[in-house]
């Protein structure tokens, strides 16, 4: 987590509330599109994962994929929405990159309806829908400015055409650039611990616009601008406070705001309108009629319901409660947040159920596994296990454990024997206490002053023994060695 | 009398081989359709290469089919792999579809053989076929008459006897207005009931795809053929396939025949004169005949044209010159796409995309569109009601007899009446059938028409066949094959 910017309310002496709604577009992680056989894959050869279906051919008629369906209740489910009978409309809109030139989505009767989700800081944000539609193909621009009005030629994509995507629309219910961004990756921890996306923002499977407005508090909402291209977290803070800053000085210049829909362009770090609310296209939204109503049955429900595993709160509530009393401190509070993150849970709590102690544990899932978080997850517990417990019971200094972990994460293996191949065996403690007692002769002042109680001497006298040792002395046992000389 | 079913049966039995049968059909078009101009495509060699594989499976011993080796005409707004596929307009301008329909599929494989692509109104839209961009279709009874629309090319190229059988497809009447007018029979099914997958989209609630033939046997057979199930098309009914044809002999007594005013008072004298003989003769076949009033079926032409041009409006926004058919170059790309659809479209298609723009518009959905849908609601309910106190209904198929080529063609809600009789079945989703049964003063065809609840198809076909078995001998054509020999 970052920490949140300089709020620019605070230039307005806390006189300008921001008022922000998201909306979430998220790509299904579905074998096939939305409504046809066609492979849903990102990176394939353009126009090879089409057919007359998702290219919009005469004559070609939609039928609903029941896994898209499926994983869009699971959704749902995860943000405590109401299921509901749907229904599809056409968006009626020309653009080359949409095949039948409307998009196939749901408009006033959406799968998911009237859920919410909590933030971390223990906030709710309202989920007005999670709705299904199908993505649009992908369009390259030619010459000219890289738009699609200047270009000398386009290039359209239609492998992403017919992809399908839940849009998770959220009430306007956060308040600040950093608490959006909290959302959207609390948001994204769903998504992947459903099995719906696999929240990659970077491949645009994980797409996010913000509906940004300021008003003072106590006050109606202000006018709201919808900001598009918001392609990571970053974006989306950045842009959100471009936003609110942009919209307080037009405000407290006298001017009002004016409904639109703007782009952030991340190279200027700046918004710019692309449509007012005049320009605004009219959908013309009616019933699809090549297709029938959703009506999932209460078995599937349940089965669906059944099938979602708990969520990222519940799992981060899950690891608080193994480390006792200081698991709420803000260092461990965001030490649980990323090993939830990146799905370590499992690791961490198998490590202790071995018997590792929480706080170590929780160390280095959160600090040394979350750095390769894919092998992190591959890992076998009982090793992960088995070298903690080493450097638990000073087998291996913390860092020498670190480096095994990073042999183990990178080939896996025996961590003794990997420890072994580095030399990593303990000293034994009569070789230790010559190294020691050589040590002391050595710098007679420096002992003085550890004996007179000069306690961050020992820290001193075992830096030397590591050297000395080339590394292989523990650094609890040389403490223990100089705590026993002391008398 | 060489009706389909008949020429099946010699097929199968090896007395005709089908590359003759197909051969003679193939002569006859060549001989006749320059007058007619029912063909838009005909398919010669892919007719000759199928009825030659049908007689060798013959020779082998399987079984080629129910229709083995009749030639069918198919209307050229259903899907045929790797030949033009026009709808009749400039618009899809070299594009030929990748895949088979669905029924042309099921054709394929019950042995009948695809001999041509039929002329229409372009993308369906019209009642006299002509508003094609390749010119009209003249009706086979009187060479400077219409023969009907929109499927005036399937209907006329039974009429004149060039095929036994043709396909055509129904939103507002478009198989049952043309067969009246040509003397010959034409069926639109109970939505759902025929895939659609594969028929470019008219107005995709109402379109049904249906046959065209001499005789009602023959039409419940292709029927069968072409009906059942398809996974494709998520509006197609999950039910086993219908056996129409066991159902033809079984007469009508005791059936309950109810007579609509508002579909006999409003038509032509000698039309509503040959509605209540036919009236007559279901009577004297032991029928129980009552006049009724159904008054909200007045209301269906008004409801029919917002939500069919509602539905086109989006079903033909795909047509936009990026990826197949017809592209006009312009400065970017919105002019190429406005310089594509102001060359490629027609008229009535301009026209209709512009009513149904207009209807599904913000702040004139709920008048428009919304309150179409109210009263077909009403329609439907209406209908549910007539039906309580009668099996099927009988009335006019169309106002007048076939009219003078250029007499609507600047009047288009004159053009928009002649749907009035058959709409409302559309409306309803309800299965509807025009039968043959004489003809005016000036020898044009008069058709009647059966209605009936939505899945009572076999109960359609068997009360036709009582109203075909009395209805008076067709006189030939004057622009029939020399091979013509009526049913």
């Amino acid at each position: 987590m970052t920490a949140p910017s300089a709020s620019p309310t605070a230039t307005g002496a806390g006189r300008w509330e921001p008022v922000i709604g998201l909306e979430v577009h998220c790509e299904l992680r579905t074998e096939t599109k939305l409504f046809c056989g066609c492979r849903n894959a990102f990176g394939d050869e353009p126009n090879t994962n089409v057919c007359p279906v998702c290219l919009g051919l005469p004559g070609s008629l939609p039928v609903l994929n029941a896994m898209a369906v499926e994983l869009a209740m699971r959704i749902g489910t995860a943000l405590h929405c109401e299921i509901r009978p749907s229904l599809f409309h056409r968006k009626n809109y020309f653009y080359p990159d949409m095949p039948k030139d409307y998009q196939i989505s749901q408009y006033d009767e959406p799968i998911n309806a009237n859920g919410w989700l909590e933030l971390p800081d223990g906030t709710r944000v309202g989920v007005e829908r999670a709705h299904m539609e199908e993505d649009t193909g992908k369009t390259t621009h030619m010459g000219g400015g890289g738009r699609i009005h200047d270009a000398e030629h386009s290039l359209v994509d239609y492998n992403r055409a017919g992809v399908p995507l839940v849009e998770i629309v959220s009430r306007p219910d956060i308040r600040s650039a950093a608490q959006a961004r909290l959302y959207a990756a609390e948001l994204r921890g769903i998504l992947m611990a459903t099995g719906a996306s696999d929240g990659r923002m970077e491949e645009g499977s994980m797409r996010v616009d913000a509906n940004v407005s300021v008003r003072r508090p106590g006050d109606e909402f202000g006018t709201r601008c919808e900001i598009k291209n918001l392609n990571s977290l970053r974006s989306l803070v950045r842009a959100i406070e471009y936003e609110i800053t942009r919209q307080v000085d037009v405000l407290e210049s006298g001017g009002t705001v004016a409904q639109q829909t703007r782009h952030w362009d991340e190279d200027q770090a700046r918004t710019g309108a692309l449509r007012s609310k005049e320009e605004a296209f009219d959908y013309r939204y009616f019933p699809e009629p090549d297709l029938v109503r959703v009506v999932p049955d209460a078995a599937w429900q349940a089965e669906v319901a059944a099938a979602v595993g708990p969520m990222p709160a519940d799992r981060r509530a899950a690891l608080v409660a193994l480390l006792g009393p200081d698991g709420t401190s803000g260092a461990r509070t965001d030490q649980i947040s990323t090993v939830v993150e990146h799905g370590l849970d499992d690791l961490m709590t198998a490590a202790v159920d071995g018997g590792v102690g929480a706080a170590l544990a929780l160390a280095r899932t959160a600090n040394e596994a979350s750095a390769e978080p894919e092998r992190a997850r591959a890992l076998d517990g009982a090793a992960y296990t088995a070298l903690l417990r080493m450097e638990q019971d000073g087998t291996l200094s913390a860092t020498q454990a670190k480096v095994v972990l990073t042999d183990l994460l990178a080939h896996g293996g025996d961590p003794a024997e990997l420890a072994r191949r580095h030399g990593f065996e303990a000293m034994a403690a009569d070789s230790l206490s010559v190294v020691v007692g050589e040590l002391i002769a050595a710098h007679p002042d420096e002992w003085a002053r550890y004996v007179g109680g000069e306690e961050q001497l020992a820290g001193f006298f075992t830096g030397l023994a590591m050297k000395a040792t080339d590394r292989k002395a523990n650094g609890k046992a040389v403490a223990a060695e100089l705590r026993a000389r002391r008398g | 009398m060489t009706t389909a079913l008949r020429l099946a049966a010699q097929v199968r039995t090896g007395a005709v081989s089908a590359a003759d049968l197909v051969e003679r059909h193939l002569a006859a078009i060549d001989e006749s359709d320059g007058a007619v101009h029912a063909f838009l495509t005909v398919l010669h060699d892919a007719a000759r290469r199928q009825a030659s594989e049908i007689d060798d499976r013959i020779a082998a011993g399987e079984d080629p089919g129910p229709l083995a080796g009749v030639p069918v005409a198919v209307k050229d707004n259903l899907c045929t792999r790797g030949v033009p596929t026009t709808c009749s307009s400039l618009i899809l301008d070299g594009w030929c579809p990748p895949y088979d329909a669905t029924v042309v599929e099921r054709l394929r494989h019950a042995g009948a053989v695809v001999v041509g692509k039929t002329n229409l109104d372009e993308f369906a839209m019209g009642s006299s076929t002509e508003n094609s961009a390749f010119g009209p279709t003249r009706n086979p009874y009187a060479a400077d008459r219409v023969p009907g629309g929109s499927s005036g090319g399937s209907a006329a190229a039974v009429a004149a006897g060039l095929v036994p059988l043709a396909l055509g497809s129904d939103t507002g009447g478009s198989i049952r207005q043309p067969a009246a007018l040509c003397g010959v029979v034409g069926m639109k099914p109970t939505y759902g009931t025929v895939s659609r997958y594969g028929l470019v989209a008219f107005a995709s609630s109402l379109d049904q795809i249906g046959p065209f033939s001499a005789t009602v046997a023959d039409a419940a057979a292709l029927f069968d053929v072409i009906a059942g199930h398809d996974p494709l098309d998520s509006t197609s009914l999950d039910r086993p396939a219908p056996r129409s044809v066991e159902n033809l002999g079984e007469g009508v007594a005791g059936i309950r025949v109810g007579v609509p005013r508002e579909l006999v008072d409003g038509v032509a004298p000698e039309v509503a004169a040959r509605v209540r003989e036919a009236a007559e003769v279901l009577s004297a076949a032991g029928a129980t005949v009552t006049e009724c009033s159904i008054p909200e079926l007045t209301y269906g032409l008004s409801a029919y044209y917002l939500l069919a041009p509602a539905e086109a409006s989006s079903n033909l926004s795909r047509y936009d010159g990026v990826r197949y058919g017809l592209r006009v170059d312009g400065d970017d790309v919105e002019a190429m796409m406005r310089a594509t659809r102001a060359a490629g479209f027609g008229a009535e298609v301009k026209r209709r995309i512009m009513l149904g723009t207009y209807a599904l518009s913000a702040g004139y959905y709920d008048a428009y569109y919304g309150q179409a849908q109210k009263v077909r609601t009403l329609i439907i309910n209406a209908f549910a009601d007539a039906y309580r106190h009668a099996d099927v209904l009988l009335g006019a198929t169309t106002p007048t007899t076939a009219f003078l080529l250029g007499d609507k063609v600047d009047d288009p809600l004159a053009m928009y009446l002649s749907d009035v009789c058959t709409v409302p079945s559309n409306l309803a989703g309800h299965p509807a059938i025009s039968i043959p049964f004489g003809a005016d003063a000036d020898g044009l065809p008069i058709g009647v028409q059966v209605l009936a609840p939505a899945l009572c198809e076999p109960l359609v076909f068997q009360v036709a066949a009582v109203i075909e078995e009395a209805a008076p001998a067709p006189a030939p054509p004057v622009l029939a094959a020399s091979t013509w020999t009526g049913r």
